[in-house]
């Protein structure tokens, strides 16, 4: 059925920067503060009061523009977008309409396909938070929480460039990362640092004309986000299908209901009133400013998966996980630096066992409890013999625990594997010895029973004796004499 | 204590006085309050400070007993109720504000304040500085001291009338079409609107922000002068305030007339000014050009698109900047809301007067989606016009003289059925705004014992020119030494 509709997706990103002060006053901007303890009398809206711009949050947009090759206007524009809601002291959001602070701009996402594709960024511009209505606990009433009141944004708006759901949370992934390398907003999206609205619409393949679109608001999450769009789609499809027309309106997604209903239509709509903001300059962006913006860009996620491909011999994939985040990145190079093996094999642990535990424990990669140069320890003493593979995840998981080095916990518990032939020799015998049926067995054909006779083995030495050599010395001597 | 009362002292001999110690703050200040709290017809304040001017006065006498006197040590000076006073009712003359008491002070309060002015109350004032009358306030119009039957003219109708009716020698205000200029030329009194930028607007309640310039009205080109020189300068609470150097205006005021070229627009004379008025203000221009100014013809080719082009401008961001009153944090709130529709059409309905919601709905029209570019793109165009056609006359001329308003003080009531003919009352005041010149209005005579003004415009930052020539011309004639008989 959806194999003969074409889907077209644009996403707005709402990005919160992690400036110290908000856009336009000297108050905090900080998450988690008790009710309006951090909104002073300019987020108030209080009579009287003007907003002075942040020119750190200016800086930082323009980092992002950088970032993703846009271009930085050299004359951006603060605007009043004006509609009523308690939650907008002024009655009016400060933003930016006709001239944004960055004009165009691209990524490469992978498609559906696993292949490379572009997609374009039309604008990024500088605004304010509005407040919190807190519906709950105020009998009839609504509260008021303004905190939140002019903390900076930049919203993202890419171009309806998106092609199913999936491709939008690869985009979203994907700028969610740059923001983050760039060190301009902690990205966190429980605390609505990052935000998307979805425009979505679909086609009958082939035609030009993009179909009615609807907006979703209020995703806050990449499941709730790949989610809302696929029902979206799926309804829009049906209602074409069925002969009806889809309405251009706001929709919301229930999370809970998984599904998106009607918020207001166009008709509906509010005229926000857009004009220049006569409290605020226009702000002139020179050439020496960008370029000291500039300098300051870290090496970005595609350059450093490319570079880790390149240089470490990563997996491609592998290196496009660790690179996802920049204290990820940081932790594998460190530990490849640290260590003289394959860098593959750091890879490996990082993406396996680590990741386990710092999943596990609801741990960030920053606050691991085992740190780089730890990690590359216990690599070590696999590589150079000293453990096998499996005693490894046996010493992570007591380093895990804090309980010692590599080196120390292997001492401590006698964990060396046992290299010497004629120590596993006796071993196998004493196994041979003690299991006659079994070699009978094995004699007349039945080969299987070597793991059986490894396993005697491994377990006589405590899972220490090297396992190459173990199998090297059983095959000897259950030869047929 | 001998010479004149202390009341009709200007404040630079005031402040000669207060030095000399022919009488302490305390005293003046007693004295000033005991003839605000005496006098029942003008309506000229909202709120009196009197316990907080008398304890200020009295620490000023303190401080100057110890030589830590500022410029404007136990100096009055009363505000006009838009300027916000920490701990003091600020209502902005609206019963949206009613109760509205302002937990800061306004940038130009604290530096006077700083310079040790005291504050003896609060003016009555057109409803968010919307009106030419003082009749929109919602504390009742203010009455000219000169005829009560007749308007001060507004905005800044009450600190227009404290200042002549001589409750008070300085007032503050704020101009956005002539709000402190045409009170004070109808009511004998001098009243000078700064460039746009050159005083802070923080702390001010904005009505069109671009547009909004705090300045004042004193007797004298000289206290002008003396208050400018305090409350000039930058503040990086206001982004649109400039980073401009502050000169003496005071020892600039000495500056002679001679070689000064003046310009005289000629449509400021066509038939919309009053003949008489006309004749007063010729008068003046003949006793400048007898002291060596030169009078020089100028062009202002779009002078006649300004009252239009303000009243879309001004409304347009009066409609977004008066927003924020909703009821929800400060100001009149409707009683027993139904729900949040309810809470802001009754607490705005109620709290708002009609040339409020007047100019809400105008603005909020000529935003609006398919209107934007017909009416407020197209008047910001004019408004670049109308500032280049004074920059091509100010290559010209120093500065440009002409009539303040068209006619001498009106009788209330008069004008509050026809909007349009009241906004038509600052013609000739608000091209200085749109352009963001500084200006000045100087007493220049009576018609019929009631005062008219003389205007000075100048280019941006030339209120040292401006100040110097309204200086020369008092040191030439004596309009301003004339109380009204009431209050002598």
């Amino acid at each position: 059925m959806s194999g003969s509709w074409e889907v077209v997706i644009g996403l707005e990103i709402h990005n919160r920067l992690a400036t110290n002060s908000k856009m336009f006053s000297g108050a905090a901007n900080a998450y988690g503060a008790e009710p309006n303890t951090q909104a002073c009398l300019v987020d108030l809206g209080y009579p009287g009061v003007l907003p002075v711009l942040n020119t750190e949050a200016v800086r930082r947009a323009c980092k992002f523009g950088l970032a993703v090759n846009g271009k930085i206007s050299q004359r951006c524009v603060f605007a009043r977008k004006n509609y009523f809601y308690p939650d907008l002291p002024k009655g009016y959001q400060i933003s930016q309409y006709e001239l944004p602070i960055v004009v165009g701009g691209e990524l490469i996402i992978k498609n559906d396909k696993g292949e490379d594709k572009r997609i374009g960024i039309t604008r990024a511009h500088l605004e304010e938070d509005a407040g919190k209505s807190v519906h709950e606990g105020f009998d009839q009433s609504t509260g008021i929480d303004l905190n939140r009141a002019g903390t900076p944004l930049i919203e993202i708006v890419s171009e309806p460039d998106l092609s199913s759901a999936k491709e939008a949370i690869a985009y979203m992934r994907k700028i969610h990362s740059i923001v983050r390398y760039l060190e301009i907003s902690d990205g966190n999206m429980q605390e609505g640092s990052f935000r998307c609205d979805a425009n979505v619409s679909v086609r009958p393949k082939g035609q030009q004309e993009l179909g009615t679109r609807t907006e979703l608001k209020n995703l806050n999450s990449f499941r709730f986000i790949e989610k809302a769009i696929n029902f979206e789609i799926e309804r829009q499809i049906e209602v074409l299908e069925d002969g009806g027309e889809i309405v251009q309106e706001t929709r919301l997604y229930d999370s809970d209901r998984n599904e998106t209903r009607p918020m207001r239509t166009k008709e509906e709509a509010n005229d926000y009133r857009y004009f220049p903001d006569p409290d605020l300059l226009p702000v002139e962006i020179d050439d020496a400013f960008i370029a000291e913006v500039e300098k300051t860009l870290p090496e970005l996620p595609d350059a450093k998966q490319s570079r880790f491909v390149e240089h470490y011999e990563l997996k491609a994939d592998d290196a496009g996980i660790l690179t996802l985040s920049r204290p990820l990145a940081d932790y594998f190079e460190g530990v490849a630096q640290a260590f003289t093996g394959k860098a593959q094999t750091a890879a490996n642990w990082i993406i396996g066992d680590l990741s386990a535990a710092l999943h596990r424990d609801n741990l960030d990669i920053a606050d691991s409890r085992i740190g780089p140069s730890d990690l590359a320890g216990l690599l070590a003493r696999i590589q150079d013999g000293t453990i096998s593979g499996k005693i490894a995840k046996e010493v992570f998981d007591a380093m895990w625990a804090g309980e010692g080095s590599a080196d120390e916990l292997i001492d401590a518990k006698g964990l060396q594997q046992i290299t010497d032939s004629s120590a596993i020799e006796e071993i196998v015998d004493a196994v041979i010895a003690a299991n006659p049926a079994q070699v009978e067995q094995y004699r007349a054909g039945k080969d299987k029973l070597l793991g059986f006779f490894v396993g005697q083995v491994m377990k006589e030495t405590g899972g220490k004796a090297n396992p190459g050599q173990v199998n090297e010395i059983l095959k000897g001597r259950l030869k047929k004499d | 204590m001998a010479g004149p009362a202390m009341h009709l002292l200007s404040l630079a001999d005031l402040a000669k006085g207060l030095s000399s110690g022919d009488f302490s703050s305390h005293e003046l200040v007693e004295h000033l309050l005991s003839r605000i709290d005496s006098d029942k017809s003008l309506n000229a304040f909202i709120s009196v400070t009197a316990d907080h001017a008398l304890n200020v006065a009295a620490e000023c006498d303190q401080a100057r007993s110890k030589g830590n006197a500022g410029s404007l040590c136990g100096l009055p000076i009363v505000y006009k109720d838009i300027f916000c006073t920490k701990g003091v009712l600020t209502t902005c003359g609206s019963r949206i504000l009613e109760n509205f008491v302002s937990p800061y002070d306004a940038t130009i309060v604290e530096r006077l304040s700083d310079a040790g002015a005291v504050m003896l109350g609060k003016t009555n004032m057109d409803e968010f500085a919307m009106g030419s009358s003082n009749e929109t306030s919602y504390f009742g119009p203010v009455r000219n001291p000169w005829d009560t039957e007749r308007a001060p003219g507004g905005s800044s109708g009450g600190s227009a009338a404290a200042v002549a009716a001589r409750l008070a020698p300085a007032a503050t205000g704020t101009d956005t079409g002539g709000s402190i200029r045409q009170p004070a030329a109808l009511t004998n009194t001098v009243g000078l609107k700064p460039t746009y930028g050159r005083v802070s607007r923080y702390g001010m309640i904005a009505f069109a922000s671009s547009l909004d310039q705090a300045g004042v009205i004193t007797r004298t080109a000289e206290d002008a002068a003396m208050l400018l020189a305090v409350m000039a300068g930058f503040d990086e609470r206001d982004s649109t305030c400039l980073d401009h150097p502050v000169p003496d205006y005071v020892g600039g005021l000495d500056a002679s007339l001679k070689g000064r070229k003046i310009g005289i627009v000629q449509q400021h004379f066509d038939e919309g000014l009053d003949g008489q008025c006309a004749a007063r203000v010729k008068d003046a221009l003949k006793a400048l050009e007898q002291q060596g100014a030169q009078l020089i013809d100028v062009d202002l080719p779009n002078l006649d698109l300004s009252v239009p082009t303000y009243y879309v401008v001004a409304p347009a961001e009066c409609s977004s900047n008066l927003s924020r009153f909703d009821g929800v944090r400060f100001g009149h709130r409707a009683k027993d809301p139904r729900d949040l529709f309810d809470l802001y059409c009754r607490s705005r309905g109620e709290g708002f007067g009609a040339e409020v919601k007047r100019r809400i709905m105008t603005g909020t029209y000529v935003l609006s989606a398919g209107y934007y570019d017909a009416y407020y793109l197209k008047a910001q165009k004019v408004r670049q016009l109308i500032s280049q056609d004074f920059k091509n006359a100010f290559d010209k001329v120093d500065v440009i003289a002409g009539p303040t308003t068209p006619t001498p003080a009106f009788k209330l009531g008069d004008k509050t059925d026809d909007p349009i003919t009241m906004y038509l009352n600052d013609i000739y005041t608000i091209g200085a705004n749109l352009a963001g010149l500084p200006g000045i209005s100087v007493p220049c005579g009576f018609v019929d014992d009631l005062p008219v003004g003389l205007q000075l415009v100048g280019p941006h930052f030339a209120e040292e020119t401006i100040l110097a020539c309204a200086h020369q011309y008092q040191q030439l004639t004596d309009w301003h030494t004339r109380c009204p008989e009431a209050f002598q």
